[in-house]
């Protein structure tokens, strides 16, 4: 199945009710997906006029009590920002998959990882953050999925789903027996009519200084509870290692293949894989800090998730960096020599 | 003594924020009127806009989401698909969803999303200080046309019910005023019909008010009514643009 589809089938499994979407590349088989099955089960697909249409239809399913998801890639991306803004300031769930593509501007079509400040630093406008799941795999998608609603709802916050053109492009074996019925979360913010209780309103408009900087520390106070309960990541090789490279999403795929044949050759390389890239598994990084001198980062972009590696590890260790940006997958043999120079020449330094 | 007159009961007991002889007060009225005689209090979900009428929640004891500027039908389609047994509407003036929100509005429209768009047309944006929208007329002063609207340069201003009686999903469009008793008794016939040709399930509906603006027309609120009559409604003639029976 490709990742596309897997995504759409655990969405629908995962009790998402309403689907809108606005046709882009390399996610279009996810938005014909949804077509077809949401027609099957009558639940909610529209095909919107814009990626702005789109978001904002989900917050409007969203604060009627449903679980909404809309999927873009990154120039759509752009468009969300302003209902991503909205749906953080007013504190509704919502479920948004970006399948990266090369970029700035209409960039191209092939894979990449430059949305990753985009994504992780909340994206639009106002002190907001958003809790960006980074899948490694078709299988793992369908384990992201279930959980990015679950932590939608349990937050009230937006939650993105950051893959790129090839994780949705490329089809493996899947099974989603993983996937549990969905949970019930109490929703006393909904809009239903006003049907035997007080009418509500939702809003972001908060014209006194004082109760939008109430509100902007509530968020703040919503945002370090996630930064506590919902770090997660994977270890790979990393009891020996001497070298970590900090990989996510398909670049850690590609990073794997390029241990395995570093390990061939006894360089003590191991990785660390965020599949939280926001909140981004910093504690573990300084552990590791620790012992280990030498840190490389790999992503398929011109160096974004290199920041937070920085802020992670505050001046301890040596940061290597390899970026492919504008659409490149490099194979696992070009990492394999690149990450292999710098262990020779980090153990020379050792040596001398 | 007899009571003639009484605030809705779906009004809040609020003070209105809004300019004197502005339209909007008196359309705030009189869809609470209309909700509350069609006894919808219970059912209704308002979509508020960014303009002058964001702020009908602290007026409306509805239900009511504050949306982006420009967004209220997409959102308002949101809210309706999944709740197709509430009476979802929007209140949209004439910045919000004939200029930002146009793509937005065209689209619920054409896809018959059977949802209700209030449109307030004042012919200039409000709540920022009076500058010009896309239904200011023709050699208009605004402070951003301050020669007067060229249309060579700054376009013609958008006849909006017009443009969606050309789709196929639109049911009933209306133009009302509410400049004298006579129009405002129309314009509450009008809310009526709209809602009720939501609820039939018939399609998309849309009443557009014609709406003054004394503050930033620079006039005062009895020379603003006497304009919409004898200016305003030459470019946007009053009456049914479109009804689906």
């Amino acid at each position: 199945m490709s990742g596309n589809a897997a995504l759409g089938e655990a969405a629908v499994l995962s009790g998402c009710t309403c689907y809108f979407g606005y046709p882009i590349t390399p996610q279009n088989e996810l938005t014909e997906y949804m077509a077809k099955r949401m027609g099957e089960l009558g639940r909610v697909f529209i095909q919107s006029e814009s990626e702005i249409a789109a978001i904002n239809m989900v917050l409007g399913a969203s604060v009627a009590g449903a679980r909404a998801m809309t999927s873009s890639s990154s120039p759509g991306m752009s468009l969300k920002q302003e209902g991503i803004s909205y749906l953080a300031a007013d504190e509704l769930p919502a479920v948004i998959v970006d399948m990266v593509r090369g970029g700035p501007g209409m960039g191209n079509i092939s894979p990449a990882q430059s949305d990753y400040l985009q994504a992780t630093r909340g994206g639009g406008h106002g002190d907001y953050k958003t809790i960006v799941l980074a899948p490694g795999s078709v299988q793992e998608l369908t384990e992201v999925v279930p959980l990015a609603f679950d932590l939608a709802d349990e937050y009230r916050n937006p939650v993105v789903i950051l893959g790129d053109g090839m994780l949705g492009q490329m089809m493996e074996p899947v099974s989603f027996d993983n996937i549990k019925p969905p949970k019930e979360y109490p929703k006393d913010y909904t809009l239903t009519g006003a049907k035997g209780r007080p009418s509500r309103m939702v809003r972001s408009l908060l014209f006194d200084t004082k109760e939008e900087e109430e509100h902007n520390w509530k968020l703040v106070r919503k945002y370090q509870r996630m930064e506590q309960n919902e770090v997660r990541y994977e270890t790979f090789l990393t009891d020996d290692a001497e070298m970590i490279v900090i990989a996510y999403g398909i670049g850690a795929r590609i990073v794997k293949g390029a241990i395995k044949r570093l390990r061939q050759e006894n360089m003590k390389v191991g990785m660390v894989r965020p599949i939280t890239v926001w909140p981004f598994p910093s504690a573990i990084l300084q552990e590791f800090a620790k012992t280990v001198q030498d840190f490389f980062v790999f992503e398929m972009s011109a160096g974004q998730m290199i920041e937070d590696v920085r802020l992670a590890l505050a001046g301890k260790g040596r940061i290597h960096f390899y970026g492919r940006p504008g659409g490149i997958i490099p194979t696992p043999v070009e990492l394999y020599r690149i990450i292999g120079r710098h262990y020779y020449v980090a153990a020379r330094r050792k040596e001398q | 003594m007899k009571k003639v007159y009484t605030r809705p009961k779906t009004m809040k007991e609020a003070h209105f924020h809004y300019c004197p002889g502005c339209g909007h007060g008196i359309i705030n009225r009189l869809l609470m009127e209309v909700i509350d005689e069609m006894g919808l209090r219970e059912r209704a979900i308002c979509v508020a806009p960014a303009g002058c009428g964001m702020l009908v929640y602290n007026y409306f004891d509805i239900d009511t989401l504050e949306s982006a500027h420009g967004r209220g039908a997409a959102v308002a389609t949101g809210i309706k698909r999944v709740r197709p047994d509430n009476l979802v509407f929007s209140y949209q003036g004439d910045g919000d969803l004939a200029a930002i929100g146009t793509a937005e509005g065209f689209h619920a429209a054409n896809r018959g999303e059977p949802i209700t768009i209030i449109f307030v047309n004042n012919g200039v944006y409000g709540m920022t200080g009076g500058q010009m929208a896309p239904t200011t007329l023709t050699e208009q002063v605004t402070t951003t046309t301050p020669n007067g609207r060229n249309p060579v340069l700054a376009g013609h201003p958008v006849r909006i019910c017009e443009v969606f009686s050309m789709l196929d999903g639109t049911a009933y469009l209306e133009r009302v005023t509410v400049n004298k008793p006579a129009a405002v008794i129309r314009t509450k016939k009008a809310i009526r019909k709209a809602f009720q040709c939501q609820l039939d399930g018939k399609g998309f509906s849309l009443v557009e008010i014609l709406s003054p603006c004394p503050t930033n027309w620079k006039m005062g609120p009895i020379e603003a009514c006497r304009w919409i009559d004898e200016v305003m409604t030459k470019q946007f003639p009053l009456g049914v643009v479109k009804e689906v029976s």
